[in-house]
């Protein structure tokens, strides 16, 4: 099932973050990505929602895609032994379902394509046996399985792996994969979405976006035109490059670089979509410094290409656009609300009222952080 | 006994045409053009370095192949039997200049670059910031950063010395004795002109290029000529040679009658005297010995520049590599087979090491592997011959490339493969005074400037074709590559997919 061929893409995102922390139902960003039906041709779309297990915080929920029983089986004999699981059930699904609420827009083959034919979809919340954590941490042990399932284990695909979030994604209109997952029955304080239009046919429900791996996802309009140097970057920090898509190095990219490198998002940002040396050049001093010690070390990091790119992880959401901003990203707030999507049409769709819209400047990235007060 | 060999080639000359100016005959460094009533010329002399063909003022001049010299064979090639005539007559090892000239594989042009169409647009120079400045010098893997009370972002990692380039590509090593004084002008003032670096070779820095010391990287070589604390400190970077593309393992020899009174001061040796480079360094018998002197040189120039090796592409390089950036080396060099040479042995330099994109692509993945990568700058030497070449070049790894033979042709050589006879009519490899003055430094900068600059404008029509704004963007980036008419395993090597397969 696993489509073996490259796909670039061309796409719809939107997200949607309550910074106060104030869980919505996911009408709101299904309607959003709705509207920009266009944008997608039917071949994946997905959502990614954080704060939607509070009762199973702690525990790692393990969003899975299996190409058949037998691959759900061997995938439970390998997390025997890797994993305590604590509880796993069938993702609750509306198989046939369509989008049939109204929008501002008018696309007459809204609710034309029904999901079908799903893989295997299942969730497992797991705690990591101490015994396993001595010599690494649990994340990084966390995803050395994930790694290791996504490369080894024939038929098994985990499409997200962090705590109290998850990612929903499959092949059809986003709006339509929306339904189908039952958005409306959970509550997040983040919601980020895609709507895909690969110009080749993938075929396959794991190469849909949101990519996650630990609580980060990544939605992604655009194509890295530096993809080869990334990859050949990740790879020798342990990252395998199974998916077969560009945007996974954007995922692997914010986990090496803000997790395990510790760099502040904002720097993050600077590495992956660098300021021009003719613009660091005139920057103060210490700034400078600190942006010129980015380039030189972090070059391999750089992502070149068209995207505008939506980051959750759980305390935030990041947004930002390549360096000369070849894709469109529009931003806005209301109140304790943070909106990000490819036209502002997708906002104004699901929050007409704003207190501010704005289209951030290339290579900057705007972020949505939960006040301190709160907890996740 | 006189020569039996045949001569290469003929020198015509249009007599009707022919003015008896007699320039060529002042021309000729090479005593082929004599003057009697006309101009007769001595075919056994010509070199093809075609400089009284560039002069002649009217255009009378034609040198060719001395085609009918040997009945032909295919296996017996009139090269092998010259070379054969020419050591019956001597008993000595044959000796040339240049790089190997042998119709050998060129790897690079079985290569093919990408470019962007639609999904991802490509981008237009033109119009947007395409940069191409690279920083040479050992990297950390990773940042530290501390936030202050006042919510200010600090840097805690301090990092090792880096050297700012302009354009990814540096001149080669090529020495003041094997040079002459005006092109080594030259060459050090077209690198501060176009914001790169030029390389002393083996032979020290004559004074003169002191005031351009934050753009040369100054060498230590097996003689050590010229090595002095002042001559450490007066570089961008300092570079230990261990060993040359056209001739691994093999030293120097610049003849005493070279070495006049400038190049004695500069090397430091008696006027007159042979200037020999050993084979090894006699202090560096092993890795550990190399570790040393990169330390020794480090303390000598306080920590504040890099410093590099350049080895030659041989069988194991990807090992030998990995050993220098354990061993402390901030830049390493890569010359492969094909590079450019003053002097050496016909038979080492036509038979010895292997590629450079072989080379160069088998040292980067190692070094990733190793996940050392980011310790050292990879310089890719070994007749890099166009822009072309040279992003081919980055994006299998390489961060900056090195040209030797392709800026003396920008300075008017013509590829005689003399150098090493001291006879360089275009005033390169010569010190002949009357010679030497033929190369006007300020003109051959300008030629050299205009070069890097047409190239660099190249590398950003590139960058701009391939949809990437930085040159980072493209180096090791191999997935913008792919091969045509290569063999599977060679394919692997370079790391590269074949052409007509996708992503």
């Amino acid at each position: 099932m696993r489509c073996n061929c490259y796909i670039p893409s061309g796409c719809a995102i939107s997200g949607m973050m309550s910074e106060s922390g104030e869980r919505m139902d996911g009408n709101a960003i299904i309607k959003s990505i709705a509207l920009m039906h266009d944008r997608s041709n039917g071949l994946g779309g997905g959502f990614a929602a954080y704060g939607i297990y509070p009762r199973r915080a702690n525990q790692y929920a393990f969003h899975m895609m299996f190409d058949n029983m037998e691959a759900k089986e061997k995938c439970e004999e390998y997390f025997n032994g890797t994993f305590d699981v604590v509880l796993d059930e069938e993702m609750p699904t509306r198989p046939g379902a369509v989008f049939e609420e109204e929008t501002s827009g008018r696309y007459p083959e809204y609710g034309t394509q029904p999901i079908t034919k799903p893989p295997v979809l299942w969730r497992y919340f797991i705690d990591v046996p101490e015994n396993k954590t001595k010599f690494v941490s649990e994340r990084e042990y966390v995803v050395e399985k994930v790694m290791d399932i996504n490369s080894n284990v024939d038929g098994a695909f985990v499409a997200s792996s962090g705590k109290n979030m998850g990612a929903f994604k499959g092949v059809g209109y986003p709006e339509d994969i929306g339904v189908f997952y039952k958005l409306d029955e959970y509550k997040a304080y983040i919601w980020t979405s895609h709507g895909r239009f690969p110009t080749n046919t993938p075929g396959w429900w794991g190469g849909a976006h949101p990519f996650c791996l630990l609580d980060w996802s990544i939605v992604h309009n655009g194509e890295i035109s530096s993809y080869g140097i990334n990859k050949r970057y990740l790879e020798p920090f342990g990252y395998k490059l199974e998916l077969r898509t560009d945007t996974e190095v954007v995922a692997y990219l914010f986990d090496l670089l803000v997790r395990r490198h510790k760099l502040p998002i904002e720097l993050a940002v600077k590495a992956l979509a660098a300021p021009f040396w003719k613009d660091i050049d005139k920057m103060p001093e210490n700034e400078r410094k600190i942006v010129t010690a980015i380039r030189q070390v972090y070059g391999g990091g750089l992502l070149n290409g068209p995207f505008s790119i939506i980051l959750g992880h759980s305390r935030g959401m990041v947004g930002f656009n390549d360096r000369i901003k070849l894709r469109p990203m529009t931003c806005a707030r209301k109140d304790d609300m943070l909106y990000m999507a490819s036209e502002e049409s997708a906002i104004r769709e699901i929050a007409p009222d704003l207190d501010e819209v704005w289209s951030p400047r290339a290579g900057t990235a705007i972020v949505g952080e939960l006040n301190e007060e709160v907890e996740t | 006994m006189s020569s039996q060999i045949p001569p290469e080639f003929t020198v015509e000359i249009d007599y009707d045409k022919c003015r008896r100016c007699r320039r060529c005959v002042m021309n000729c460094s090479f005593g082929c053009m004599q003057f009697k009533d006309k101009v007769v010329p001595d075919h056994k002399k010509c070199v093809a370095c075609h400089r009284c063909v560039t002069f002649c003022p009217e255009g009378v001049i034609t040198i060719k192949k001395n085609e009918l010299a040997y009945k032909e064979s295919a296996n017996w090639t009139p090269e092998m039997r010259q070379n054969i005539l020419k050591q019956a007559e001597t008993g000595g090892i044959l000796l040339s200049g240049m790089g190997n000239p042998r119709p050998q594989q060129i790897l690079w042009d079985h290569m093919l670059i990408d470019a962007c169409q639609v999904t991802n647009p490509s981008i237009d120079p033109l119009r947007e910031p395409m940069e191409l400045r690279t920083y040479l010098g050992r990297k950390p893997n990773h940042l530290e950063f501390t936030r202050g009370d006042n919510g200010d972002i600090k840097l805690e990692t301090t990092l090792q010395p880096q050297v700012k380039l302009d354009i990814p590509i540096v001149f080669a090593a090529m020495s003041y004795g094997a040079l002459s004084l005006n092109a080594h002008k030259a060459l050090a003032m077209a690198a501060k002109k176009s914001g790169t670096l030029m390389n002393t070779g083996e032979g020290g820095l004559h004074t003169d290029l002191y005031p351009y010391a934050s753009n040369i990287t100054v060498q230590v070589a097996s003689g050590r000529f010229g090595v002095h604390s002042e001559y450490l400190n007066t570089s961008a970077t300092v570079e230990i040679k261990i060993g040359q593309g056209a001739k691994p393992g093999i030293g120097g020899h610049l003849p005493g009658e070279k070495v006049g009174d400038e190049i004695s001061k500069t090397r430091m040796i008696p006027a007159g005297t042979d200037a020999l480079s050993p084979a090894p360094h006699h202090d560096i018998y092993s890795i550990e010995d190399l570790s040393q002197l990169i330390y020794a040189i480090k303390e000598a120039t306080d920590y504040t520049k890099p410093v590099g090796v350049k080895i030659s592409a041989v069988h194991n390089v990807a090992a030998i590599a990995s050993g220098i950036v354990r061993a402390g080396a901030d830049i390493v060099t890569i010359d492969g087979f094909r590079g450019g040479t003053g002097a050496a042995p016909m038979v080492i330099r036509d038979n010895v090491g292997i590629p450079i994109e072989l080379a160069l692509a088998a040292v980067d993945q190692r070094l990733r592997d190793e996940g050392i990568r980011n310790n050292a700058s990879i310089l890719c030497a070994g007749s890099i011959r166009n822009s072309g070449d040279v992003a081919k070049a980055i994006a299998l790894g390489a961060d900056a490339v090195v040209i030797g033979t392709g800026a003396l042709i920008a300075l008017g050589c013509r590829v005689c493969q003399k150098c090493y006879t001291g006879n360089c009519a275009w005033g390169i490899a010569t010190q002949k005074p009357e010679l030497v003055r033929r190369l006007d430094p300020q003109l051959g900068a300008e030629r050299l400037s205009n070069l890097l600059t047409g190239w660099g404008y190249e590398l950003q029509e590139i960058l701009g074709s391939l949809g990437v704004n930085s040159i980072e963007s493209l180096r090791g980036s191999r997935e913008r590559l792919r091969g045509i008419d290569l063999d599977e395993q060679t394919l692997d090597l370079l790391g590269i997919k074949p052409a007509g397969i996708g992503q």
